[in-house]
């Protein structure tokens, strides 16, 4: 075979067998799956040159897997498209390079660090400056030098009341904005890419799922997870009520103090701004648990979307998601 | 503190419940302040979908704002902008679940926009919640979120009485609204209507039933959600598959990728491909997961073909004995999306299952008043207007009926220059040759298309159906022409059907006397009639006073335009009363009848007839001449071959 399913061995799915004829009806974690296949299928034969964002979290994990099944047993037609703003964790790196072997995915690599470079953004002042916004700027460089018209993300519309009139397919005008009052009604299945020219689409195909049908499926597929969602020992500090991994672009500040613990990731991104929580959750099993039990969203880690209420709405609006 | 969700299997590998829920994708809809946010925000809450800190947020705005406590309809509020104006604009989607099921909601907002909004829910919905205030009734938008959601055929239809707490638990209250909206849902096509009282802002009946209700005793909102049946309305019979893509990992693969819209396929089953008309067998039904044994609708798969077919997106592979219609025209309802009114000129993209055509709208048979429900006539479609219409494409679509099928029977027109959707289609069939005979003003909006369509009747008789409606005064010489007519039409061929006015009176119109009423509900009842045998393919030979001209232009308006030929039989009062063959003109002028025309009633003849006999001047012979001779020339009979 051509491609490769990975399951959380790296080795080739075995697939849920013959299905026998007896009943039609779906669960609803087949019938999310079933329309994510079907979005990214619309997506890959409506536009000419998309790509996936792979931020190497797992919703866009799991949307390789959804690319792998939606083009079987060909490969997915479309590369991986990640901006590394330098300020990963190492085990994302890692993941990522294991994850763009083992699928034989072409994977495209733009860093925050050039566009500072080239004077594009400049970096902000201070100890361990985040580089949340610097990315938006590197994306849509990106995506303009690429000629990309359609990029998948992960996004779903239960993460943030901002995301809750999300389409499946987003309009975005020719400086890569997002015009919440300019978005094209959709109905039925039938999803509207065409545009003018320098437009492009954000495609989500995980809108309809919620985080816990995302853990679910990930249980279900036994899809390999980066390290970091595992419960760890770890050092951290406790910053602004929020515990963050010390590491080398996020040091210890004057004032606070380093200690280890047992923790794990619900959420992965820049390594300065992604909460850790404690946790003793070591298997997929028990990391349900824990999300079924929970009692914040995910993003409540986030220290990026607690600067303001609508922090997300203005971030989407410039183009980042 | 209960879960939020049910536990997950342990890792011994027993069944997971997770995987064993089903979905079910609802709409709401209410006028602003009835309650709907107050309501969802009270479903995340009562099912523990609301996480801490969310809940914190809407704590700190309730308490910013000075309420008194703590506004769940904060929980589900949009964008920034919405936040201030206090409104929501658009579609949001809201999820929760229940160890049950996994609910989506398309929360659609009530006022501006509201068609638009509407209609963009309830395309994926397979129950619609329409909220109504208790204390305020059956509002006009009550009814038309229930017009919409019947129109969009969502199966079944919740009205949730809200705000009960206002009107002290009423039963009385309650059975009110009952009782009006359950005489408004039938002239809808509901298949399920279900009430409910409630309190969002308390949350009786909601969640948990409420005890301060004892009189109900119906499911609480939730365990309805919870128990409708879901995918019912799903089409299992007609097997489409409408190409997405291909896939060709290599020379001896070739697959035909989509998402099953309807029907159930199994390896070796016989198909064709349209538009082509290739025929084949299925060899492999492929997924990810393994060959399937067989795939229903929604599944989406990977087809391959004994044979080497050449398919391409927008085809549609179909069982050999079950296709769709093929064709380029169709008869279509229309909700119109954009500030941009409906260009008849203009060619929009139509976009329908995986295919991309060019599309005119010829003809806009009429508009809908989402309101009242009455049809009017309309130039043009504007923003949130809804009609019907009938569409022309560069190339034929492969589609079903909307009521049968609505992945094949939806679609929507995409404007040329801004690539902006501006409107959502659903089919209602082939368009008719000659636009199909109407009701003008009936509420009752959804109408069976005929079983054998009129065209093909007319086909197989070799001629076209018309009705010759005869008017005049008694004695004119209406029948009498009529009949002979009649005869000379049967001798050429033709199906026939005379309606007499003394006839009728006997039987259909047996109840009814000679008042103007009356006489109107006489002359509607023979149109209807009319309307009936001519949608059978016959020519319709009607002979009545029918001495107003508001009735007669009634019975015009039923069918198509040029196929109502008004004769006006004419002969002076004079005359007719000399002629008097049944005696009734010496009756009424001695007042033995009442409202007799020409005596005691008036006749309004018509202004423009079709074609006007004069019998005091024409024989019966020469008066039928004339009459064949126009039916000639409007091409009903052919005229004959060696002439
Ligand atoms: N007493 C009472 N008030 C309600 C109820 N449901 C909603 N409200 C109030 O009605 C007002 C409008 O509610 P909201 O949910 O914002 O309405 P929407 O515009 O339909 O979303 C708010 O002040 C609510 O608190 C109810 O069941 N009982």
């Amino acid at each position: 075979m051509s491609t490769q399913l990975l399951n959380d061995r790296g080795e080739l799915a075995q697939g849920r067998a013959s299905v026998p004829a007896a009943s039609y009806r779906k669960s609803h974690l087949a019938q999310l799956e079933s329309e994510a296949i079907f979005v990214m299928r619309e997506a890959a034969a409506q536009f000419e040159r998309p790509v996936l964002l792979f931020s190497g979290g797992k919703d866009s994990i799991v949307m390789v897997r959804l690319a792998q099944k939606a083009f079987w047993p060909g490969k997915f037609p479309f590369p991986l498209l990640h901006i590394d703003t330098g300020h990963n964790f190492p085990e994302t790196i890692e993941y990522r390079d294991w994850l763009a072997e083992v699928t034989g995915a072409e994977l495209i690599v733009r860093t925050v660090q050039s566009s500072i470079d080239a004077g594009r953004v400049q970096e902000e002042p201070g100890p361990n400056p985040s580089r949340n916004s610097l990315q938006t700027v590197t994306l849509l460089d990106a995506l303009k030098e690429l000629k990309v018209d359609a990029a998948f993300g992960g996004g779903r519309r239960d993460e943030e009341k901002a995301r809750a009139k999300e389409r499946f397919f987003s309009h975005r005008d020719a400086f890569g904005q997002w015009d919440p009052k300019n978005q094209r009604p959709e109905l039925w299945n039938l999803f509207n890419g065409r545009k003018g020219l320098g437009e492009h689409f954000r495609v989500f195909p995980l809108s309809n799922w919620t985080e816990m049908d995302v853990w679910q499926y990930i249980a279900e597929e036994r899809i390999h997870l980066p390290s970091l969602y595992f419960a760890h020992e770890r050092e951290v500090v406790e910053r602004d009520g929020v515990l963050l991994a010390v590491g080398e672009n996020n040091r210890v500040l004057p004032g606070e103090t380093a200690e280890s613990r047992r923790i794990r990731c619900r959420t992965i991104g820049d390594i300065t701004c992604t909460g850790v929580w404690e946790s003793e959750a070591d298997t997929l099993e028990a990391i349900i648990q824990e999300v079924a039990a929970a009692r914040v969203t995910e993003r409540g880690g986030r220290s990026d979307d607690k600067r303001s209420e609508a922090a997300m709405e203005d971030r989407k609006k410039q183009g980042y998601f | 503190m209960t879960t939020l969700l049910p536990h997950p299997a342990p890792a011994d590998g027993s069944e997971n419940p997770y995987l064993e829920m089903d979905l079910l994708r609802f709409s709401t809809a209410g006028s602003v302040d009835d309650g709907k946010s107050t309501l969802i925000g009270r479903l995340l809450y009562d099912t523990k979908s609301i996480f801490a800190d969310q809940m914190e947020a809407v704590e700190r705005t309730s308490r910013q704002r000075g309420e008194g406590y703590v506004n769940l309809a904060l929980l589900t509020d949009g964008l920034r902008a919405e936040r201030e104006q206090n409104i929501t604009i658009d579609v949001a989607y809201r999820y929760f679940a229940t160890p049950k099921r996994k609910f989506i909601i398309a929360d659609t907002p009530g006022h501006l926009q509201y068609t638009r909004n509407m209609v963009t829910g309830a395309s994926t919905a397979e129950l619609a919640i329409v909220l109504v205030d208790a204390r305020k009734g059956v509002l006009t938008q009550s009814k038309r979120h229930g017009f919409i959601a019947s129109l969009l055929r969502i199966p079944h239809i919740v009205v949730a009485v809200n705000k009960m707490d206002l009107v002290d638990y009423d039963e009385a209250v309650y059975e009110e609204i009952v009782e009006e909206y359950t005489r408004f849902a039938e002239k809808l096509d509901v298949q399920d209507l279900t009430f409910i009282p409630i309190s969002a802002l308390v949350g009786d009946n909601v969640v948990e039933k409420s005890e301060r209700m004892p009189w109900y005793d119906g499911s609480t909102l939730l365990h309805h959600l919870e128990t409708v049946n879901v995918g019912a309305n799903r089409n299992l019979v007609d097997f489409r598959l409408p190409v997405q893509y291909v896939v060709r990992p290599h020379q001896d693969y070739r697959g035909f990728a989509g998402r099953i819209a309807s029907g159930t396929i199994q390896p070796g089953e016989e198909v064709v491909v349209l538009p082509s008309g290739h025929g084949s067998r299925v060899r492999s039904i492929d997924t990810a997961d393994g060959s399937l044994a067989e795939a229903a609708a929604g599944d989406a798969v990977v087809l391959t073909l004994e044979d080497e077919i050449d398919v391409s997106r927008g085809e549609m592979i179909v069982r050999k004995r079950n296709l769709p219609t093929v064709g380029n025209r169709f008869d279509a309802i229309l909700c119109w999306m954009n500030e941009k009114p409906l260009d008849p000129s203009v060619p929009y993209v139509l976009m329908h299952t995986s295919r991309q055509v060019q599309a005119f709208v010829t003809e806009i048979v009429y508009r809908i008043d989402v309101d009242t429900l009455h049809r009017e006539e309309a130039g043009a479609l504007g923003l949130n207007d809804i009609g019907r219409v009938q569409i022309l494409t560069s190339q034929p679509l492969f589609f079903d009926a909307y009521a049968q099928n609505h992945t094949t029977g939806s679609f929507i027109l995409v404007d040329p220059h801004t690539h902006v959707t501006v409107a959502a289609g659903m089919i209602r069939g082939e368009a008719k040759e000659a636009a199909p005979a109407e009701r003008s003003v009936s509420p009752d909006v959804v109408w069976e298309s005929w079983n054998i369509p009129r065209e093909e009747r007319e086909a197989r008789n070799g001629h076209k159906a018309a009705v010759l409606w005869f008017t005049g005064l008694s004695g004119a010489g209406k029948s009498t022409i009529a009949r002979e007519l009649e005869k000379e039409l049967f001798g050429l061929g033709c199906q026939t059907m005379l309606l007499d006015g003394d006839q009728v009176r006997h039987g259909l119109c047996g109840d009814l006397g000679f008042g103007a009423d009356d006489r109107r509900e006489n002359i509607r009842r023979v149109g209807e009639v009319a309307r009936l045998f001519f949608e059978a393919g016959n020519i319709v030979l009607c002979t009545f006073v029918s001495p107003f001209r508001a009735d007669r232009a009634r019975a015009r308006a039923l069918l198509p335009e040029g196929r109502f030929v008004e004769v006006h039989v004419h002969a002076d009062l004079q005359t007719v009363k000399a002629r008097d063959p049944k005696g009734l003109y010496e009756k009424a002028e001695r007042g033995e009848i009442l409202h007799f025309t020409g005596i005691s009633s008036p006749y309004e003849a018509p202004e423009a007839a079709d074609l006007t006999l004069d019998t005091t001047a024409q024989s019966v012979e020469e008066s039928v001449r004339a009459i064949v001779e126009r039916l000639r020339a409007a091409g009903v009979v052919s005229r004959p071959r060696n002439s």
